[in-house]
């Protein structure tokens, strides 16, 4: 069954209007919309990031969801603690992590992996805005090749990593990459994780404005067109099975690349060899897609 | 035996404008054509803000006490039934 | 009262492993460390054979430890872990976030010298280093006392007036593995001394929405921590409390904050912690055979630092000599440290020497100890007293440097 726009707009969802976060946020996005998926039956736990801030300031709180703030490193360990003493409680409650990139493929990545590794029955939850944002734009491990960051003033000279793949390759029961420019794709794959038991990740292309320099009514729009120039493909991995979840028709990179600052500059040659590396993974991932498992 | 000593903890509480009247944001205001709009609610799914709702008459309705007036709805509105505004001083 | 329960022979850390049991911890989020490490196999072992209904989470570091430590505990059980040295120091960050989301976990930190190089040798360096991380610190001198006070502790720290986490500290090898023999109280006994744990301030729940921990302005911090230090404070009167409490029931008291040997006569005052101090008793012994009047003053609680009860001990003496076991580097012993401040502002208050010692496991006898107290009290009759603190068993071409004229504070 996939979710209709009449199924999400029964749930309330957790986030309430008037939160500190940035106008066209990608990240809030994201969360309202799993938020609504996910349902009441949820705890977050959320690690140093954008999303600290985005909650706005004690004594309230824009998340109307149980939610613990953990030190950066830790929000796999900690979700894994409150996983196993529900365990011993007989509750059964979704817990959740809520991550961004920074905390999950840079500092986050030891205890991530030894979650996963563990099969802690959770969901890990990256959005992805592709830089450290809290801190003012600096690049992380998932930073794109050649793009402005205030760490990278001229441009990323290193291959993001694919954390998507590495997850898989700790063979969980599900990944799945999304994006906030296909919401029923993304709200799909969150009812198919909650469904599932086990550690379950799904990574979230989600849009930034301030730092990707986009225009902010097209948080959106430039989501989209990751996924249909193939700079973002949407795939899932469940029990070791690939599928592309979402097959558009191929836009030119360029497009996508025009709408953001980040990537301004770029000469025809340099944006050819990063057409030629969208165009590998995608052919890679049609490979996949043939085999019986991937991991 | 209790001291009754006060534990002071960061227990925060939801709260619509946890952040304050996140409308004063707003530099342009996005306002519905109803005569266009066809209600396919995609503006709804796409607010980040989640500001948007069914009015009484059964039209998207946007609470501009928290819109941050992103333009988000505007853009993907498959009518473009949505302007987006400047707003005044 | 009559002490029931059943005798063993086992080490510190099997001590440590049955109170965890007998405490009936929910989550033991566990990774190994040189001495500790038999602490978390026997826990291993215990749920593996069905003996304790527990959950083990075999992490991938000490940060993970913790952090997973503090997830149980939010979402509202007891947990415990246990750790030591470079395990310890790895977790400071969270250690913080443990104590400042005022979680009373319980943890078995078997002290160990600090790297490089490695030792895996005793000193105090690891606890006291993270002394302002929130945890209420109890330092410990036999198997027995290791087993009594996990128990006691967990009381204490889950005291709606306190909720802050606990380490009991216990001296690696010395106390980790050695065989003493332990009164194992029994299970219906504990239960009844320790109730089950129910968070009386908070804990994550999906039927209470709240968000904890985003961002509290500087209007609003100050006082959380001040919160955080009266509780600290607050447990003073507990540990003694519970103390009482545990005396009534399981016939055995170990000291409160403190622990007192000999001193209502005492002209001069050894302060020490840990197995120093059980040497420390026999050095009283000795000295007043020789005809010296000196008493102990054991230092259990390092976190809260029980500083009424110490400077009432201390003030109006001759002399006190504190014994360290780690340096706070240019300033001295960090019970020294902590006791001047005790005395600091009052009448009666006595010369202090503070001797450094032990460090990375050096052995520090009860000859050791008298030696110093004696050449404290030395100093201090003869007006020698000149330094805030002495390095004490340093080698003698080192000590030659050390006591020298152009060596300075
Ligand atoms: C141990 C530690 N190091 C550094 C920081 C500072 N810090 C806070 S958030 C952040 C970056 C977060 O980046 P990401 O995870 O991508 O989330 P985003 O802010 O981009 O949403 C950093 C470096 C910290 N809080 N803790
Ligand atoms: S900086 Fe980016 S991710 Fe962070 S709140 Fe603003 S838009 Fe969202
Ligand atoms: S997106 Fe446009 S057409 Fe669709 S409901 Fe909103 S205003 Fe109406
Ligand atoms: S302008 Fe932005 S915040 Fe306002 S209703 Fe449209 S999408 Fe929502
Ligand atoms: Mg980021």
């Amino acid at each position: 069954m996939t979710l209709t726009i009449h199924d999400l707009r029964k749930e309330p969802g957790s986030y309430l209007p008037g939160s500190a976060a940035c106008p066209g946020c990608g990240a809030t996005l994201a969360f309202r919309i799993a938020s609504r998926v996910l349902g009441p039956n949820t705890v977050y736990v959320v690690p140093a990031s954008c999303f600290s801030v985005i909650q706005s300031p004690f004594p309230k709180s824009a998340i109307s969801a149980p939610l613990y703030n953990i030190a950066f490193p830790a929000a796999a360990a900690t979700a894994s603690g409150v996983y196993r003493a529900y365990k011993m409680l007989g509750r059964d409650v979704n817990v959740v992590v809520w991550a961004g990139d920074g905390g999950t493929v840079d500092i986050g990545i030891q205890a991530l992996s030894g979650a996963a590794e563990r099969g802690e029955d959770i969901i890990y939850v990256c959005y992805d805005n592709e830089a450290y944002m809290n801190t003012g734009i600096q690049r992380s491990g998932a930073t794109p090749l050649m793009a402005w960051t205030k760490t990278t003033p001229t441009g990323k000279r290193e291959m993001p990593k694919d954390m998507p793949m590495i997850v898989a390759a700790h063979r969980v029961p599900y990944v799945a990459t999304a994006s906030v420019g296909y919401p029923f794709d993304l709200a799909n794959k969150f009812e198919k994780a909650k469904k599932m038991k086990g550690f379950r990740y799904i990574h979230i292309f989600s849009t930034c404005p301030p730092g990707w320099n986009s225009p902010v009514s097209k948080t959106a729009e430039v989501a989209k067109l990751a996924v249909d120039t193939y700079f973002w493909p949407l795939y899932e991995i469940e029990n070791g099975k690939l599928r592309i979840t979402v097959k558009p028709r191929k836009r030119p990179l360029k497009e996508f690349l025009e709408l953001q600052d980040r990537f301004r500059g770029l000469s025809d040659e340099q944006i050819e060899e990063l057409e030629k590396i969208v165009m590998e993974k995608w052919n890679f991932l049609l490979h996949l897609e043939k085999s019986e498992r991937v991991f | 035996m209790g001291l009754g000593v006060p534990i002071i903890i960061p227990v925060s509480k939801p709260s619509k404008g946890a952040a304050g009247k996140t409308g004063l944001w707003r530099v342009e205001r996005p306002v519905v054509d109803e005569d266009k709009c066809i209600k396919c609610w995609l503006c709804w799914l796409y607010c980040p803000e989640d500001v948007i709702t069914e009015g009484p008459n059964g039209f998207p309705q946007i609470d501009y006490t928290f819109c941050k007036g992103c333009g988000v709805c505007a853009d993907v509105c498959p009518t473009k039934a949505i302007q987006m505004i400047k707003e005044e001083e | 009262m009559a002490v029931e329960g059943t005798w063993e022979i086992i080490t510190g850390n099997h001590a440590a492993a049955i109170a965890a049991k007998l405490a009936r911890v929910k989550v033991v989020p566990a990774y190994p460390i040189t001495p500790q490490t038999t602490i978390v196999e026997y826990i291993a072992s215990f749920i593996e054979s069905g003996h304790m209904d527990a959950e083990y989470i075999r992490v991938e570091s000490e940060h993970s430890a913790m952090a997973a430590a503090i997830g149980a505990s939010a979402a509202g059980v007891r947990a415990f872990t246990a750790t030591a040295s470079q395990g310890l120091l790895l977790m400071s960050e969270v250690l913080h976030w443990a104590a400042g989301s005022r979680l009373p976990i319980g943890m078995a930190v078997v002290n160990r010298a600090v790297g490089p190089p490695w030792n895996i040798h005793v000193d105090h360096q690891d606890t006291m280093s993270q002394r302002d991380t929130g945890w209420l610190q109890v330092y410990i001198s036999s198997n027995q006392e290791v087993l009594d006070t996990i128990l006691m502790m967990y009381k204490v720290a889950e005291h709606p007036d306190v909720l802050l986490p606990f380490m009991v500290c216990l001296d690696g090898f010395v106390l980790s593995h050695t065989y003493m023999p332990v009164n194992i109280p029994r299970q219906e006994e504990v239960d009844e001394f320790l109730p089950e744990y129910s968070p009386p301030h908070w804990k994550l729940d999906p039927e209470n929405p709240i968000t904890f921990g985003n961002l509290a302005l500087p209007d609003e911090y100050q006082e959380m921590r001040w919160s955080m230090d009266l509780s600290m404070r607050r447990a003073l009167d507990l540990i003694e409390d519970v103390a009482e409490e545990f005396f009534q029931k399981f016939g055995r008291y170990h000291g409160g904050a403190t622990w007192k040997y000999k001193v209502e006569d005492a002209d001069y005052i050894i302060v020490t912690a840990g197995t120093m101090a059980s040497e420390a008793e026999v050095a009283v012994d000795e000295l007043r055979e020789e005809g010296m009047k000196v008493g102990l003053l054991k230092v259990r609680a390092f976190r809260p630092f029980p500083h009424r009860d110490v400077a009432e001990v201390l003030q109006d003496r001759k002399g006190v000599v504190i014994i360290d076991r780690s340096i706070a580097f240019s300033s001295g012993g960090p019970i020294g440290i902590e006791v001047r401040s005790s005395l600091y502002n009052r009448s009666g208050s006595p010369p202090i020497a503070n001797y450094v010692t032990g460090l990375g496991g050096r052995d520090i006898t009860y000859e050791d100890i008298a030696r110093m107290t004696k050449d404290g009290i030395g100093r201090i009759t003869s007006d020698r007293l000149r330094r805030p603190y002495y390095w004490y068993k340093l080698k003698p071409e080192y000590e030659k440097i050390e006591l020298s004229e152009e060596v300075r504070l």
